[in-house]
């Protein structure tokens, strides 16, 4: 009883805080000062037409690459939390892994053939969004998860797809080495770790321009995909275990 | 300028998933349950960080056509807590992914979700 009134206690006092926080809130009519630089001298010297690219691949580029670190650190930490255990002593993992897969329901008819439609076209959308971060909305990430959400529909329609281990960990390690190396090609031909004008910007708002960006944001957007596929499927295979 | 301005109903709405996810995270037994609070209380916080972003009447920060290079600094909203906001959302999934396993775990080794039979671990 007296954690149900300390929690309401909390609420209600966090609840008057916000209170006052949004009474006293007026709308922004300029940027920030932080924000103005951005917007001013972003497009000129970096080449990337969507302003919060060049924010997140390269002025605040390490941010990014921590931010990776934390995502492999969590598929790490999913992967060894439902490592499959082998619960049947003596019999191969894969083997164990079929006979139990065999009871899975098989998806329906309708479900089966929309993936076939569907899968080239969500990873094809995948590609698109990270290959095009620095022009529109998207990127590394949002790429990245759409990928994944084809490799959730794949699972879905064909439970016994197997996606191999070893090219997730294979193209995940490669594409996350890559995206260090690219960050330190920038400390010895630009101005700095991550610098995306280690090549030439290209004109302003096509395809290949940006510098390092849309390389950057490939490596980004195949690490993610891949990182997130390998979470689902670790979900995936620890739902047939039980 | 309408009488209420967007940003603030975004802010508001923001606040008010902070407080409910907060409550399930305090109140509900159940582990799915918390995660989700949890992830409610997550998107409030980007919510509020997106809305004081905003500025009045500006639009997203994309140089193309509608908006040139030489007027960017009047027209857009400010890029950086989009910049954060994107880095948090990707670091929110990666928590729930490894909450959720957690939970998983632990209903494998107790065959029940709720956060009472825990009591191993309990001060």
């Amino acid at each position: 009883m007296i954690k149900r009134i300390f929690i309401a206690l909390v609420l209600v006092m966090l609840a008057a805080m916000f209170l006052d926080l949004a009474a006293s809130y007026r709308e922004n009519t300029s940027l920030s000062p932080l924000g103005r630089y951005y917007a001013d001298t972003g497009p000129a010297e970096l080449g990337a037409a969507n302003l919060v690219t060049s924010v997140v691949v390269t002025y605040r580029g390490l941010d990014t690459l921590g931010e990776v670190t934390v995502l492999f650190i969590s598929a790490a930490g999913v992967g060894l939390m439902l490592r499959r255990e082998r619960k049947k002593g003596g019999g191969n993992g894969g083997e164990n892994g079929d006979a139990r897969m065999r009871i899975h329901r098989p998806a329906s008819e309708i479900v089966e053939t929309a993936t076939e439609l569907l899968l080239p076209m969500v990873i094809l959308f995948g590609i698109y969004v990270f290959l095009n971060g620095h022009l529109s909305p998207g990127g590394g990430f949002q790429g990245g998860a759409i990928i994944a959400s084809g490799t959730m529909f794949l699972l879905l329609a064909l439970p016994e797809s197997h996606i191999s281990r070893l090219l997730i960990s294979i193209m995940e390690s490669l594409s996350g080495f890559s995206y260090v190396v690219v960050g330190v090609l920038g400390v010895i031909l630009a101005g700095g770790f991550l610098d995306n004008r280690i090549m030439g910007l290209g004109t302003f708002g096509s395809l290949f321009s940006a510098g390092a960006i849309p390389i950057i944001y490939v490596f980004v957007g195949i690490k993610v995909g891949f990182e997130l596929s390998a979470v689902l499927d670790r979900f995936r295979e620890d739902s047939d275990a039980t | 300028m309408s009488s209420l301005p967007i940003s603030l109903i975004v802010l508001c709405s923001g606040l008010g998933l902070i407080l409910i996810g907060l409550w399930g995270m305090l109140t509900q037994r159940n582990l799915i349950r918390m995660i989700i609070g949890f992830s409610l209380l997550d998107t409030g916080i980007h919510m509020v960080m997106v809305s004081i972003g905003y500025v009045t009447g500006g639009t997203a920060p994309i140089i193309d056509a509608a908006v040139p290079a030489a007027e960017a600094a009047s027209r857009v909203v400010d890029p950086l807590p989009s910049a954060l906001v994107l880095t948090a959302i990707v670091i929110g999934l990666g928590v729930t992914a490894v909450m959720l396993s957690f939970a998983v775990r632990i209903y494998q080794a107790k065959k029940t979700l709720n956060i009472d039979e825990c009591t191993e671990s309990k001060w």
